[in-house]
C-alpha cells in the first residue's frame, strides 16, 4: 500500500490536470490508473468506487474524493497551499475561480465543431486578455510581491500558471501585453 | 455603515440564490442592491466593484467578493458552517459540489428553447433521482444522523435543502422514492433560521418566471 494518491481518469488532461498540478508543485508522488474503455468506467461504477458515477477520482487519505474543486481544496489546504487566514483563502478562491473559468473555456473548445471553433477560441482569446489577464497583472503590480496572495506560494499561483501555459498554447503571444506575467 | 453583508445582483435567483441560503442560515441580515437595466450592471462594471466584471458580488468584511463559490466559502468558514476539520470539508465539498451541479440544471430550465425543455426536464428528473437524491439518501441512512456530516449542521445541509426544494416545484412527487430526504427536509426546515427564511416576506427569491427571462438578457447580454 503506497500511501501516494491515486489518480482515476483518462489519460488526458481534461479534469483531472489542475490535480497533478497542484500535486506535482507540493512534491507529493503520485500514481495514476487510466480509464481506457467504457468498461473501465462502468467496473468503478459498479464497486461503488465514484460517488456520483462520476470522475476525476482521487484516493487519498482512505477516502475516495470527487469532484475536482473539493479535491483541490482538499490538498490546498493539507499541503499549505492555502493562504494563511480566512482572508487569503478568500482571495485564491477567487482568483482560482477565474483561472478555473478561463480553462474551462478552453477545454469547451475541443469538444466543438469546426464551424464554431472559430469564433469560441476568439471569445477566449478576448477575455483571456480583456477580463482575466488584466486581474492577475494588476495584482502583482498592486503589491509588487512575487506571488499572488499574502507574498507566498499558493494554490493560486500554481492555478494561473497552468492557464497561462494552456493559453500560449492556442496563441504563443499572448502575454505580450503582460510584463508582470511573463 | 451598517456593517451587514451587500449583495449585489438581480431580482431573482440565479447564482445569488446560495448565498442568500447560508447567510439566512447562520442568522446573518444582509442588504441587496438589485441590478435592473444593463446600466446597473455596466456602473458597476466601470467603477471597478466587479473583479471579473461579473455578478453575483458581496460586499463583506471590506472585501467586494465575486465567484459564487468563494463567497459561499468563506461565508460558511465564517460562520461555523463548514465542519471541524479538513476530512469533514471534504466531504461537504463533495457533497456541495454535486448539489451546485444539479442546481445548474434546474437553472438554466427556464433558458431552454420550447423545443428542447421538455427534454431537459426529463434529463434533470433522470439525473436528480438516479444520480444525486440516492447519494444523499444512503449518506443518511448510513450514519443515522441528522445532519449530511459531522452530527452537526453545514453548509451541505442548508444546499441540499435548497435544491430539493427547488427540485419539488419542478417535480412535486420527485422525493417520493427518498423517505429520509423527505424527513431531512422536514427537520432542517424547521431549524429557527431556516423556518424564518422560507416565510413569505423573507428575502428568498422565487423561481423564474418565464416572462421575465427577456428582461433578464437584457441586463446581461
Amino acid at each position: 500500500m503506497a500511501g501516494k494518491p491515486k489518480l482515476r481518469y483518462a489519460k488526458g488532461r481534461g479534469r483531472m490536470e489542475s490535480i497533478r498540478w497542484l500535486l506535482a508543485a507540493a512534491g507529493v508522488e503520485f500514481e495514476e490508473e487510466f480509464i481506457e474503455t467504457k468498461e473501465d468506467l462502468e467496473k468503478l461504477r459498479n464497486d461503488g468506487s465514484l460517488l456520483f458515477q462520476q470522475v476525476p477520482m482521487v484516493e487519498i487519505d482512505g477516502m475516495k474524493m470527487v469532484q475536482t474543486r473539493a479535491i483541490l481544496s482538499y490538498m490546498a489546504a493539507k499541503y499549505n497551499l492555502y493562504g494563511k487566514d480566512l482572508k487569503e483563502r478568500a482571495w485564491i478562491d477567487m482568483y482560482v475561480e477565474g483561472t478555473t473559468e478561463l480553462m474551462g473555456m478552453m477545454m469547451f473548445l475541443a469538444f466543438q465543431p469546426a464551424d464554431t471553433k472559430e469564433k469560441n477560441l476568439a471569445l477566449m482569446i478576448e477575455r483571456a486578455t480583456t477580463r482575466y489577464f488584466p486581474v492577475y497583472e494588476k495584482a502583482l503590480k498592486d503589491h509588487g510581491h512575487d506571488y499572488l496572495v499574502g507574498n507566498k506560494l499558493s494554490w493560486a499561483d500554481i492555478h494561473l500558471l497552468e492557464a497561462i501555459l494552456m493559453v500560449e498554447e492556442c496563441k504563443p503571444d499572448i502575454l505580450s501585453a503582460f510584463p508582470l506575467l511573463q | 455603515m451598517s456593517g451587514k453583508p451587500k449583495l449585489h445582483y438581480f431580482n431573482g435567483r440565479g447564482r445569488m440564490e446560495s448565498i442568500r441560503w447560508l447567510l439566512a442560515a447562520a442568522g446573518v441580515e444582509f442588504e441587496e442592491c438589485f441590478l435592473e437595466t444593463k446600466d446597473d450592471l455596466t456602473k458597476l462594471q466601470k467603477d471597478g466593484s466587479l473583479l471579473f466584471q461579473q455578478v453575483p458580488m458581496v460586499e463583506i468584511d471590506g472585501m467586494k467578493m465575486v465567484q459564487s463559490r468563494a463567497i459561499g466559502n468563506y461565508i460558511a468558514t465564517k460562520y461555523n458552517l463548514y465542519g471541524k476539520d479538513l476530512k469533514e470539508r471534504a466531504l461537504i465539498d463533495m457533497y456541495v459540489e454535486a448539489v451546485i451541479d444539479l442546481n445548474e440544471l434546474f437553472m438554466t430550465h427556464a433558458f431552454q428553447p420550447a423545443d428542447k425543455k421538455q427534454q431537459h426536464f426529463a434529463t434533470i428528473v433522470d439525473k436528480a433521482t438516479n444520480r444525486y437524491f440516492p447519494v444523499y439518501e444512503k449518506v443518511l441512512k448510513d450514519h443515522g444522523q441528522d445532519f449530511l456530516v459531522g452530527n452537526q449542521f453545514s453548509r451541505a445541509d442548508v444546499q441540499l435543502l435548497e435544491t430539493l426544494l427547488m427540485a419539488e416545484e419542478c417535480k412535486p412527487d420527485i422525493l417520493a422514492k427518498f423517505p429520509l430526504l423527505q424527513s431531512f427536509k422536514a427537520r432542517i426546515s424547521n431549524i429557527p433560521t431556516i423556518k424564518k427564511f422560507l416565510q413569505p416576506g423573507s428575502q428568498r427569491k422565487p423561481p423564474l418566471q418565464e416572462k421575465d427571462v427577456p428582461k433578464l438578457m437584457k441586463i446581461f447580454h
